[in-house]
């Protein structure tokens, strides 16, 4: 038998890690709570406010607006790159020399920073100087996004396809070299189609990394921020104000601490609820 | 009739994995594979299955030339080392898949799937899922898929292979049961030569691309007819050794020799290599007939009821297996027993000579 001892020594060990989250997570996060139960005119003078602030938020158009546009945007964005990832994942060699070159290409777009992709299709997408632009209007479509409302979220979410779609496509891919090559040969000798391989066996083996892909395209979409805010700056008007980018306006432009403060939680809490139960649904269907 | 290869051969860019092969396993027979990784069990698979088409030579079915017929045109079951099931069908779905890709009338396909379930102990799993099944149940549907299939050709490429070795054991023995009165041309590759005994039939001894050998089992192990079919089949290692024939007599050295037994006597005098299984060298009690050598222990392990100790014999290393437990220290000296009518003597081209 082993025996456990105590050892306070531990604690020694453990502390850095306490004192570094708290520094980084729980004060930060509470300083946040602080604001959002309290006004302050400066001079960090505070009035207790209870729930106003919250009230508030929950109750003002312009966060149900930009809350909607966030979770269409947010829609979109997981019904494209999701099945066009595993597309893509699926026409990938499964091996030889192209591999790795597919791999490189792919991770491309993932190394490059975010603002400079926002930058990039600015330039890009613009009527009169940009190549896809130029080209568009070159067609004889009349695109400009800095002034249609269609054409900047058509222009956000190709961008955002394009920057984004690789992780689902390596994750996909990944789940899909990871089944061992009997399966197909059974399912050969089974004579089963091309779709019910899919079906059957490609899609419950990548189920995993497709929950993860899922989950974390769903938190990076609905955080948005730098994207959208180089290209279209939230406009035009403020059509492509999403979440994050009202949030700032909030809390930096307007210098609205109180209310900026409460939307932010219920923010983090928006995130937090979908992806529990995101993750409790996909685990419980594990179970069946 | 069953499966024929008629000079078959694989190559795949500039390896060979089977050298030009004849074979033919009898029709309804249970056929074991024996041969040690990479000697190519599998491949021969593949091509039997159609899964690969031979580079060369033509493979026949039942008296019908099926070379390069797709394996969906042909009905072939195949159990794999791994467990291959469906993962989201429940263990019925699975076993019913085939008969759903045949096309087969939903009474009918009940009663199969539970007929097949009951034989393979499965019908209390039938509505689960393969992720919530042990092992040897994974295994056993995927076997129960294979079966209910009626397929004339089922092949099984190391299928317990994954298993602990109590269920290795017991499907072991159910295996060769299961597929009796199936009718159906089995094929068992393996690389364990106690399980190709174990599971009797026919064996072909595989070495390094090559059927060395293909008889009854049991012959086989008795008289391999070269040295590698000897190697391949002989658990722990065959022993081997080179041996002097002068006159009427074998000499391992000066001092160790035995009479010649009767029917070599035409063999000319000269060198020959001898083989000895390890539990026809026994240590402690001698056994009848048997030419004593004195040995130094090198390495002692005891399996249970038998003790595996590896010897050092006039300079050759030899294993040898006998009963019981002995407690040998490496550095021993100890004397040592050949039971030197059961030795296998090969010419110098590898061949088993006769009498």
């Amino acid at each position: 038998m082993i025996e456990k001892t105590a050892n306070k020594k531990a604690w020694l060990f453990v502390t850095p890690v306490v004192a570094l989250v708290a520094f980084n997570a729980l004060i930060p996060l509470m300083t946040v709570v602080n604001y959002s139960v309290q006004e302050t005119f400066g001079d960090n003078v505070f009035f207790w406010e209870g729930v106003k602030w919250f009230e508030q938020v929950l109750n003002s158009e312009r966060f149900h607006e930009s809350f909607l546009r966030q979770m269409a945007f947010t829609g979109m964005i997981l019904v494209i790159q999701v099945p066009l990832g595993i597309a893509v994942a699926l026409t990938m060699p499964r091996k030889g020399p192209w591999v790795s070159v597919c791999l490189v290409l792919m991770a491309l777009p993932l190394l490059i920073p975010w603002n400079v992709v926002g930058a990039m299709w600015n330039i890009f997408a613009l009527p009169d100087a940009g190549l896809l632009g130029r080209m568009i209007n070159g067609l004889g479509i009349d695109y400009n996004f800095t002034q249609q409302p269609v054409a900047a979220w058509l222009t956000t979410v190709v961008m955002d396809v394009w920057h984004w779609t690789s992780l689902v496509v390596l994750l996909a891919y990944a789940g899909l070299r990871s089944i061992p090559d009997a399966y197909y040969q059974a399912a050969k000798i089974d004579g089963a189609s091309a779709w019910a391989v899919f079906r059957h066996i490609q899609l419950p083996k990548m189920k995993h990394v497709l929950t993860i892909a899922i989950l974390l395209r769903f938190m990076d979409s609905f955080m948005i921020y730098t994207e959208p805010f180089v290209l279209t700056g939230g406009g035009p008007g403020n059509t492509t104000t999403f979440l994050s980018i009202d949030l700032v306006k909030i809390a930096l432009g307007q210098f609205d601490l109180g209310p900026a403060a409460a939307m932010s939680l219920i923010y983090f809490l928006v995130v937090l609820l979908v992806c529990w139960v995101f993750y409790t649904l996909m685990m419980r269907s594990e179970k069946q | 009739m069953g499966i024929e290869l008629r000079k078959v051969s694989k190559q795949v860019g500039a390896e060979t994995y089977i050298y030009e092969t004849n074979l033919s396993l009898e029709k309804g027979g249970f056929n074991v594979l024996l041969g040690t990784a990479l000697s190519g069990k599998t491949t021969l698979m593949r091509l039997m299955a159609g899964l690969e088409p031979p580079t060369t030579g033509e493979l026949w079915f039942d008296g019908e030339n099926v070379t390069g017929v797709p394996v969906q045109k042909r009905s072939v079951a195949m159990v794999y080392q791994q467990f291959i099931n469906y993962p989201n069908f429940s263990v019925f779905d699975n076993i019913a898949s085939p008969l759903r890709v045949a096309r087969i009338p939903a009474g009918e396909l009940r009663q199969r799937v539970e007929r097949i379930a009951e034989l393979l102990r499965l019908t209390p799993m039938l509505q689960r899922f393969p992720n919530e099944l042990s092992g040897g149940q994974q295994q056993r549907t995927a076997l129960a898929r294979a079966l209910v299939k009626n397929a004339p050709l089922v092949l099984l490429d190391e299928p317990l292979a994954n298993l602990d070795y109590k269920l290795r054991e017991e499907l072991r023995d159910e295996l060769p049961k299961l597929f009796k009165g199936t009718g159906a041309t089995v094929v068992y590759a393996t690389s364990e030569p106690l399980e190709a005994l174990m599971l009797a039939g026919n064996t072909a001894t595989l070495h390094e691309g090559r059927v060395t050998q293909y008889g009854p089992t049991a012959k086989i192990y008795r008289t391999p007819n070269t040295l590698l079919s000897a190697q391949v089949f002989s658990d722990p290692p065959i022993n081997t050794a080179n041996v002097n024939k002068k006159g009427d007599t074998f000499h391992l050295t000066d001092a160790v020799s035995w009479r010649v037994p009767n029917g070599f006597a035409g063999l000319g005098d000269g060198s020959y290599t001898m083989g000895i299984r390890p539990h026809h060298l026994t240590l402690g009690t001698a056994p009848k007939n048997a030419v004593k050598v004195c040995a130094t222990v090198l390495v002692a392990e005891i399996s249970g009821s038998e003790s595996v100790v590896h010897v050092n014999v006039e300079g050759n290393n030899w294993v040898s297996e006998s009963h019981g437990v002995h407690p040998y220290k490496v550095g021993d000296s100890v004397e040592l027993f050949i039971s030197v009518e059961r030795c296998l003597y090969f010419g110098s081209d590898g061949q088993l000579l006769t009498g």
